[in-house]
This record gives C-alpha cells, structure tokens and sequence, in this order.
C-alpha cells in the first residue's frame, strides 16, 4: 500500500493542472465558480476545446477516440478538472449514447454518429423515464410499432434534461406489448426535428428550466436508427446505466465546492468575526470534509480494485448514494453561509443583490435535491446494493 | 497510488486469522474473560513467537521494521476475534513512545516488550484531563539526581498486569501548558504506586493509577525534560489509527454477521431479510463499513508516507464515532431481542467498538481538534 503517485502519474496531473489552467476560459471558470448554469454555446465552446486536446472521451476505446489512460489517471484527470472549476461534459452524448453505439451499434452507426458525438457537432438527450415509470424503469409504456421500414413512436418522455438544446434523443421504447417488461423493450435514436417531436419546458422550484417533457406523435423513426435488436433494449439500457454510476462522485469538484463555501463563509461577517470561525458551523463544515475525504479513498480502493482487473460493481451506488449526499450537504451549507443574502430571487443569469456566491444558494439547494433522485435514487441504489453485496 | 498488499502482508493476515480462528472461539474467549488476568500469556508468548510483537520495532532494535500497514493488518484481524490479549497498550501504545527513547532505554526495555516477557502499559490521563493530553496535573519534582512522582492516571489498559509504565508528568508550568510535560518510565513495583485494577465494560483489564511519592532516575525519562507532549501526541496519532484498524475488523463483523442473522432468523413466515426496512438498515452499515475502511487505509498511508499525522488521526476518530454508532445501533436492532442478550457475540463487539470511541477522545472532542490542526 502507497499513499503516493508515481512519478508518471504526478507528471500526468501536471499536464492536465497546466492545461485547464491555459485553456478553461476565464468567463466559464467564473461561472462554475459561482455555480451559474452555463447556457448552450459556453458548454460546446469548452467541450471543443477538449475535443481539440483529444480529451473530451477518456473512457471510449483509442481506435474511436478514447485516451487509453489507467483507472488511475481518469481519476486524476477527473480530479483535476474538477478542482479547476472546469465544467463537466454534457454525459447524454459521450458517456451514455456513444457507449451504447459502440458497443451493440452497426459499422454504419458507429460511422454515422459517433464523429459528431466526439466533436460536439451533434447535442442529445435521454429519452428513459416516462410519467408512469420513474424507478420502475421497465415498466415503460411508449409505444413503437413497426410500419415497413419505420417504427411509429407515441408517447411520452419525462425529465429530459436539455432537451431543448437537443438534436436527437436516445429512447427506450416498447415494441412487444405482450412479452414479459424487460423483455419487449427496444433501443431507438430519434431525431429531434422529426414531425409530431415536441419538447415541453418543465420549470423546476428554484425557477430554472434545466429539464422537459418530451412528446411524441406518430413520429416514424427509420428502423437504421435502431440499435441492437428489435426487444433487446434492455440489455443496452441495464449497460448505460452502470457507465452513468461509475464516474459519479467527482471529488475534485467536491473538494472545489468545499473550498468554495469555505472562502465565502470567511468572508461573511458574523458578529466582530467571521461565520466559518464560528465553532458551530465550522464542525458541520469539517464533518463535510471528513465525508470527502473518506469517499476519495473509497473512490481510490475501487479504482485500484478495477487497475488489478476486477469489476467495480455495485460499490460504485456506494459512490452515488455518498456522493450525492454529500454535493447536498455542501449546498445546505452555502445557502446558510448566504444567510439573507440568499433571500433574494434571482433569475437565470441574475445578478445578486449581495455577495455574487448568493445569487445561486437557494437555486442551487433547491435543484440538488434532484441529484439523490436521478440516475436510480438513493433507494434503487440500496436495492442494488442489497442484491449484489448483502446477497439477498 | 497502490492499494494492493504484498505477499509477505498476505501472510502475515493468515497467520493472525488462523491464530483466531483456532484461538478465540467465543467460549474459548469467555473462559479467559473469567481469569485473573483477562487474557493468556501462553498466547502473548505465542504472538512473540510468531514475530507481531517485534513488527514496529527496528532491526536494530531487534525488531521487523515493519510499517503502520503491518499493525494495521494485525489489529484488524485482532478485532475480529475480539482479542484481550494487549497488543495495542503495550506494543502500539507504550512500544510506540519506547522506540522514540534514548538507546539505553531501548536496551533496556524492548527486548523484554518483543520477547514476550514484559508487558508495559501508559498512563496519560489525569481527572482532570478528560481527552486533552496537556492536561497533567500529576507533578513530577526534581529530588536530587531524580524526580518524586505524585499523581493519579485514570483507565490505564493493560495497567493491572505491567510489568513496566510510561507515564506523563508535569515538571513544570500550568496545569494545561503545552510544555512542561515529561514522559518517565517506572517500573510497577516502585515504592509509592498503588493500583485499583478493575475489568472495563468491554471485557478488557485496567487499572487506576495512584502516584505517592514514586521516585525515579533522570535516566527513565523519554526524550528531554519538559518536552514530552510531542511524543505523547505523535503517538497517540499512531495509536488512533492502529484503534481505527481494530475497529475495522469489529465492524466488518457486526454487519456480516448482521446480514447472516437476517437471512436465518423467520418472522411471518420469512426470513427477515426479506423485509427492505431491514435491507436498507443493512446496505447502510455496509457503506459505512466501507467508509469507515477508507478513513483506516488513509490513516496507515498517511502514517508510512510520513506526513503530519494528527489531522488524518482527528479525522478517523470522528468517523469512528458517526461509523460505529450507526453500525454498532443497527446490527443490535436487526438482532432484536436476541442483540440484548449476553449470549450472542455481537453484543461483545458492540460494547468493544463503544469502549474504542471514548478512548483517546470522542467526536466532539476531534472534530475541534480537526477543525483546528494546521494542514
């Protein structure tokens, strides 16, 4: 057991430390840094800078643009960007379609979308969940029925997230109504200006529209666009959702958070002193960063478990359910930081009427509540976990 | 970055396994429980045997140099046996400040410690000290080419059977001033020390410590008069974290055998784990389990890397804290009414695991000391 990095690796860190800081334009940083949203262009305009560095998809295979980098150096790299205040890329296209594609895609799918995917040219979003099916996922109920060579989709999507910003969608669909539910799911790509798509902004409590409703009318989708075979989505959708957990406790954005809240926190006047010296808040403030440091190391064990050859696993909903906790609790503490400064509405774009970190604290509180939801909520994650380590 | 253990640590792990499994069957536990001296020193002399008393010590000590990963692996494996013989007060805790004394006190003393022959305990805090380590009100007067102890030391482990003790002793300043603490070694039989021995409520042995007078040499201190705190406080660090070892091993067995009770125990006609309140109470221990691991191999890294220590130490104890409750609440829970009982195991490790938070300070008392360390 070695606490340290070897002398590549180290050399490695260096080489994305100097990279994100010449390159992460000053405006985006600023952003991330006061947890705005970003809008459409600053997210392109960064994610082609990585496209540029052949960065922007470490975990594809090298032959189709991928790095070839060790579990180890993903997670510096991960780290890095993160703590850079270096917005995370938009996972719909390069972390969640793209892995299906080249996976159970044709030659002639993977040639068709991956280039664009990789580039950024093309943006998508995820067609999964549906009013009726949260949670219970396969329980899906919109339908394609085969007419020649098309499918006629009909239904709806739910929480598709910048699916305004949207070229195509990747959608779970049911084909045979009859079979057993996992069993009667297909795999569909869908273009977004195909007739009877229709998205429908769905505004959530802190004011900002982030996710839709997607409807569908009678759109015929080619049957070309769909990938794997016809009732085998499941397997392709059980694939994605493992990829969608393994990254998800960013620790470098962790940590920048907690560095975020403590440099504002010593800045807010609280009596002749300062909030973050204040004992009761500084505890709740150490037991974060505690929790932090705890999951880098379990984040750490699991890749070395993955560098020696095993599987993460279902340790990775441990990273989820930990992770997610945690971004919550760290935006807790930024709204109480803000104190009446946080009071304020303040629309998407908004200026704060106080310190610039308040203008998001209660926005940014209210819209982390989704994170223990989304991606299989913290209770799917413990049903996972209940199978697959309890052994129940 | 490297998580893997070598072949040599493997080993090592094997051969306290099977030392516990052979060993430490409950029964076999609950007889020694019942003795005078609450553990065996056949065993003791078999752990000499076996080398895990020499690991931490130096070669040229005649020790293993082993490193912190080594401990841990002992400790650990140690917990899960819930094993009473004193590894920890006498090879982590008072071998830890013994290998930082002069050459002569080490010539003295260790080969005894790693022989198997001598078991030494340390006694670091007064009535008033609760958790702070600067807190000494037990004097120590110059008296001629020597000192005259007096004083009294509260829950020394291992304290009713040493042979040898270091304890800590105010040579000057105020009662809570960081200097003017001074480590000595005495032996137990001095003249003037009294012992209350006493069984705690976790099946293990101590004693309170009463100072009349004791009288020892200039040449029985550990590093230089006045400046005994650092040492204390560097080894306590190394101590927390071997503590945080044993606590691994006592948590990862109250949520196996948690999950196993689960599965045989029936109500309403079934297995209660097939009840997801249950499940989710257990999938939470294990995720604190595997939390509270992390915080241990942080620690041990921290520790063989060599970097400032008392952070990291500060750091596993809170864990060990929000870590054990929960764990330690839910696998009795889960039990129900037979988690009461004496009878069954987990009861034993849930009252070790509550001993091991309030040693060497709760939470409350290492989230400040956390929150207030320098990086």
């Amino acid at each position: 057991m070695d606490l340290e990095f070897s002398k590549e690796e180290l050399a490695f860190r260096e080489e994305v430390r100097a990279f994100v800081a010449a390159k992460l334009p000053e405006g985006i940083r600023e952003k991330i840094d006061q947890g705005q949203p970003l809008n459409k262009q600053e997210i392109v305009h960064w994610q082609k800078i990585l496209y540029e560095k052949g960065w922007i998809a470490p975990n594809w295979p090298v032959e189709l643009g991928g790095t070839g980098w060790s579990p180890t150096q993903m997670y510096i790299f991960d780290d890095e960007m993160g703590a850079a205040g270096a917005p995370p890329v938009v996972p719909f296209g390069l972390k969640m379609v793209a892995p299906v594609i080249y996976t159970f895609g044709t030659e002639e799918q993977k040639k068709r979308f991956l280039p664009d995917i990789l580039a950024s040219n093309v943006w998508w979003c995820q067609g999964y969940s549906e009013p009726g099916s949260g949670s219970d996922l396969a329980s899906l109920t919109t339908r394609a029925v085969r007419d020649g060579d098309h499918y006629v989709v009909n239904g709806i999507k739910a929480w598709t997230t910048l699916a305004q910003h949207a070229d195509w969608i990747f959608c779970l669909v049911r084909t045979d109504p009859n079979a057993k539910k996992q069993q009667g799911i297909t795999f569909l790509l869908i273009d977004m200006k195909t007739p009877g798509v229709t998205v429908h902004p769905v505004i959530t409590m802190e004011g900002d529209h982030e996710v839709n409703e997607t409807h569908f009318e009678d759109v015929r989708v080619p049957v070309a666009n769909r990938v794997g075979g016809e009732n085998q989505g499941w397997t392709c959708a059980k694939y994605l959702l493992t990829h969608e957990r393994t990254s998800v406790a960013n620790i470098g954005n962790l940590k920048r958070n907690l560095r975020r809240l403590r440099r504002e926190a010593g800045k807010i006047k609280a009596g002749d002193g300062v909030l973050l010296e204040q004992p009761t808040f500084a505890r709740r403030v150490a037991e974060v960063e505690i929790q932090i440091t705890a999951l880098e190391f379990t984040t750490l064990r699991i890749l070395s478990q993955v560098a020696r050859g095993g599987a993460p696993g279902a340790e990775s909903s441990l990273l989820k359910v930990r992770g997610t906790e945690i971004q919550q609790a760290l935006t807790e503490l930024l709204l109480e930081a803000a104190g009446y400064e946080g009071f304020a509405f303040v629309p998407e774009g908004g200026k704060a009427l106080g310190a610039k970190f308040t203008a998001r604290a209660a926005a940014n509180y209210f819209n982390f509540r989704k994170v223990t939801i989304y991606g299989g909520s913290s209770e799917i994650q413990k049903n996972i976990m209940t199978k697959a380590v309890l052994g129940l | 970055m490297d998580f893997a253990f070598t072949e040599e640590q493997n080993l090592l792990r094997d051969s306290v396994r099977k030392f516990v499994e052979k060993d430490y069957a409950f029964e076999a536990r609950r007889a020694l429980l019942k003795t005078d001296l609450g553990f065996s020193r056949e065993h003791w002399k078999g752990f000499a045997e076996l080398g895990w008393t020499a690991l931490p010590f130096s070669e040229a000590d005649g020790g293993l140099s082993g490193k912190a990963v080594d401990t841990m692996i002992v400790l650990e494996e140690l917990g899960k046996g819930l094993v009473l013989e004193p590894y920890l007060p006498t090879i982590v805790f008072a071998g830890g400040l013994l290998r930082r004394a002069s050459d002569a006190l080490r010539e003295r003393y260790l080969p005894g410690l790693i022989g198997g022959e001598t078991i030494a305990a340390v006694g670091y805090a007064d009535p008033e000290s609760r958790f702070d380590l600067a807190t000494v009100t037990t004097t120590a007067k110059r008296e001629g080419n020597g000192f005259v102890l007096s004083g009294k030391k509260l829950a020394v482990l291992a304290g009713h059977a040493a042979d040898i003790l270091i304890v800590s002793a105010r040579t000057s300043g105020e009662m809570n001033a960081r200097d003017g603490i001074t480590l000595f070694v005495l032996d137990a039989k001095t003249a003037g020390l009294e012992r209350v021995n006493y069984a705690t409520v976790d099946g293990l042995r101590a004693a309170n410590i009463t100072l009349n007078g004791v009288k020892v040499g200039a040449d029985q201190v550990i590093g230089e008069v006045d400046k005994g705190l650092p040492i204390l406080e560097a080894v306590t660090d190394e101590v927390i974290v071997a503590l945080g070892a044993e606590a691994t091993g006592l948590m990862e067995v109250l949520y196996k055998s948690t999950v196993a009770y689960c599965k045989e125990r029936k109500q309403f006609g079934v297995p209660i784990a097939a009840f997801q309140v249950l499940q989710h109470r257990m999938v939470d221990m294990f995720m604190e389990y595997e939390q509270f691991k992390s915080m241990t191999y942080m620690a041990t890294m921290t520790q063989d890397a060599q970097r400032p220590l008392g952070k990291a130490a500060s750091g596993l104890k809170v864990m060990l804290t929000r870590c054990g409750r929960m764990i330690g609440h839910a696998a009795i829970q889960n039990h129900g009414g037979m988690g009461m009982t004496d009878e069954l195991a987990v009861s034993h490790f849930f009252k070790r695991l509550t001993m091991i938070d309030l040693l060497f300070g709760n939470a409350d008392y290492h989230l400040d000391r956390y929150r207030t360390l320098p990086e």
